[in-house]
């Protein structure tokens, strides 16, 4: 789960981070309120759940009422990278004199945590010049490697034993609420030497929420998703008219490539799971009839175990039920293939020796009627 | 480096060489004991299970034990599959590592990533091996199967599958036994971010056995792991035939498909990237699971597996 910068920093603010003042509104009522509290200037900054704002106009100054009246509807309309605005943070403008870039994140190839810092912040990772990167474990930083790394991007005087403690907080976030990354680009030196986060990016590890029960409150997903998660599916939402459903992460993944190399527009990623049953396929099914946009169902299931019968029976009882109307191409491998064959007979559900056969019928039949 | 095929199959001159002794932790519970008889019909070796509050009972003939050290003490079983659910996983992995088991087939999916990291610090401690989380197994067709995947797709042969998703393993092992390359070994690294055994690990474990003609490695979008190997193949000089396959070029970013491991982050993780690693090792890539016999085929140069 990746939280929305002002939720990363009420996280980090809860953890004694300093964070700039700033209020959240999601309407310009409210944003006219909040505007008179935190006071001209202030930087108007559209919460979405992507990188690259600045440089798409999703975060402005603001100088006076009329710019806001004009700056804030038009950034309540952003869209970035396929990204809405969520909501929008008015913050304080702040003077300072350095940026920095101070990170702790998961490194899947070391199978551990690991800190990146560097002198030269405000810019994306990937850009970062002269990183500074220690492995830290389990996420905790001791007060030696914090020091450590505050020496080598070039820190002096007060700011050493400031961004020791900041450290050591955000350490804190990253371990107590499990996070897969924890970033705040930049950390702004101010005047004084003392430092302020002024952006946050948090992502927690979604197998560990059953854990953090107080998390759940930033957790944000669309009907569809929270459906298909009750029912164990992964779902993610695409753009094209073709719903493409299987057993197994990498399967459906085969599946959607080999569609699109065929030229058919995937319209979303249902795994129903390692094991498929007539309810599970069913419940499938049932979700993507809620989707209007889409016009034939690819299904690409490797049994093996799961008899093929089990799911046939689930495409006859959805025809039934008038859940689904629309034609499905599936490949199903497995037991009781040519029993399967019998029961969708005369049924708009066409079953394939292959899943390459099944795609295509898919692609031709999708644009027939599209 | 320990060699996997002498851990599942033993030496020759061993009592149990083919037979050994396998636990199942959570053997009463829905999946696992559906599980263990799939296993049992294989010819899988299980000796004991484990489940709290049902010690003395039996299941399919398998006496189940109340604790992971009552099993290991009855049996000396090094090998333990756990079922357990993923908020149970951790303290269920513990226990079997502190009381020695030397191989740890993690099954569940969802394991919070922190409970992985501590697993795997307590297994290299103990110098143990965990394979998963959120794997289908290992099978060694004909000889063993500690797992979930179905036994019909893999035929016995000299073709080793490394592979990080369940279903595409058995796909493509499939697709291979059909082609008439059995397989001398499927395994599943497992869909998660950090794997208890990474894609390198395995391979290391299996390289030099005689068994093995050839590897496919069957890979998916997120992560750094298939350009690692590659990279791998080319420093260690490895020259048996490997082919690979990847699961997720039409994937969006930033959005997790399905598994917890296969997320792109701007340039990191994409398939790309991982297909330009391959060429530079000199590894073909094949576009879907039916191509993989065919590129095995052009690289064995007419050697059957």
């Amino acid at each position: 789960m990746r939280l929305l910068e002002y939720q990363a920093k009420s996280l980090f603010a809860e953890y004694g981070i300093r964070i700039p003042k700033g209020l959240t509104s999601t309407n310009i009522e409210q944003g006219r309120k909040d505007a008179k509290v935190v006071g001209f200037p202030f930087v108007i900054k559209a919460q979405m759940a992507v990188g690259g704002r600045g440089k798409a106009g999703a975060i402005q100054k603001c100088h006076n009422a009329d710019e806001f009246e004009l700056k804030y509807p038009e950034i309540m309309q952003k869209v970035v990278k396929g990204e809405k605005t969520k909501a929008i943070l008015l913050e304080q403008m702040q003077e300072y004199k350095k940026e920095l870039y101070l990170s702790l994140f998961l490194n899947r190839s070391k199978r551990c945590y690991t800190i990146i810092s560097s002198s030269e912040g405000g810019v994306e990772i990937e850009s970062v010049k002269n990183q500074v990167i220690r492995e830290i474990g389990l996420g905790d930083v001791d007060k030696n490697t914090a020091e450590e790394v505050a020496k080598a991007i070039g820190l002096k005087d007060n700011s050493v034993e400031e961004f020791v403690n900041l450290v050591q907080k955000l350490s804190k976030v990253t371990v107590e609420k499990e996070a897969e990354l924890a970033e705040i680009n930049p950390v702004a030196i101010l005047n004084d030497g003392t430092l302020l986060a002024l952006d946050g990016k948090v992502i927690i590890d979604d197998n560990a929420m059953f854990r953090h029960e107080e998390l759940r409150k930033f957790q944000e997903v669309s009907d569809l998703e929270e459906r298909a998660e009750k029912s164990g599916f992964s779902l993610v939402e695409l753009d094209g008219n073709i719903a493409v459903v299987g057993n197994g992460a990498g399967l459906v993944m085969s599946s959607l490539d080999m569609l699109s190399d065929n030229g058919g527009k995937p319209a979303c990623f249902l795994d129903v799971g390692g094991g498929a049953t007539t309810e599970t396929v069913y419940e499938a099914l049932t979700l993507i009839s809620k989707m209007k946009k889409v016009k034939g169902i690819l299904v690409n299931l490797y049994g093996g175990i799961v008899k093929t019968t089990t799911v046939a029976t689930a495409f006859i009882k959805a025809y039934e039920d008038k859940i689904i109307d629309i034609p499905v191409f599936a490949r199903m491998s497995g037991a009781e293939a040519d029993k399967s064959k019998e029961i969708l007979k005369g049924s708009r559900t066409k079953m394939f020796d292959t899943v390459e056969e099944a795609i295509n019928a898919a692609v031709i039949g999708v644009n027939k009627n599209g | 480096m320990a060699d996997l095929f002498e851990i599942l199959i033993g030496k020759e001159s061993d009592s149990d060489y083919k037979k050994k002794p396998v636990i199942i932790q959570g053997i009463t519970g829905k999946f696992g004991s559906f599980h263990t008889q799939q296993m049992l019909s294989y010819g899988t070796n299980i000796v004991a299970g484990v489940t709290p509050g049902k010690g003395g009972q039996k299941f399919e003939n398998v006496p189940i034990y109340e604790t992971v050290k009552e099993a290991v003490d009855a049996t000396g079983a090094k090998i333990s599959v756990v079922f357990v659910p993923a908020k149970f996983f951790l303290n269920a992995a513990v226990e079997a590592l502190e009381v020695g088991i030397k191989l740890l087939i993690a099954i569940p999916e969802h394991v919070p990533i922190r409970d992985t990291l501590t697993v795997l610090d307590l297994a290299k401690k103990k110098d143990a091996i965990m394979v998963g989380p959120n794997t289908p197994g290992i099978i060694i067709p004909g000889v063993i199967k500690i797992g979930i995947m179905p036994a019909s797709p893999f035929k016995p042969g000299n073709i080793a599958v490394l592979s990080r998703s369940g279903t595409l393993m058995y796909e493509v092992s499939h697709n291979l036994s059909a082609a008439s390359f059995g397989q001398s070994m499927s395994l599943g690294i497992g869909g998660d971010p950090i794997n208890g055994t990474t894609i390198i690990e395995a391979f290391d474990m299996i390289r030099k056995s005689t068994n093995v003609d050839g590897v496919v490695v069957v890979g998916e979008i997120g992560g750094d792991a298939e350009e690692l190997f590659a990279q791998h193949i080319i420093d260690t000089k490895f020259n048996k035939p490997v082919v690979a396959y990847i699961a997720g070029r039409a994937a969006p970013k930033e959005k997790r498909m399905g598994h917890a491991g296969a997320i792109i982050y701007g340039t990191y993780g994409s398939a790309e990237s991982k297909v330009s690693m391959y060429t530079n090792a000199n590894v073909p890539v094949a576009k879907r699971p039916a191509e993989v016999p065919m590129l095995l085929a052009g690289k064995m140069g007419g050697k059957k597996g």
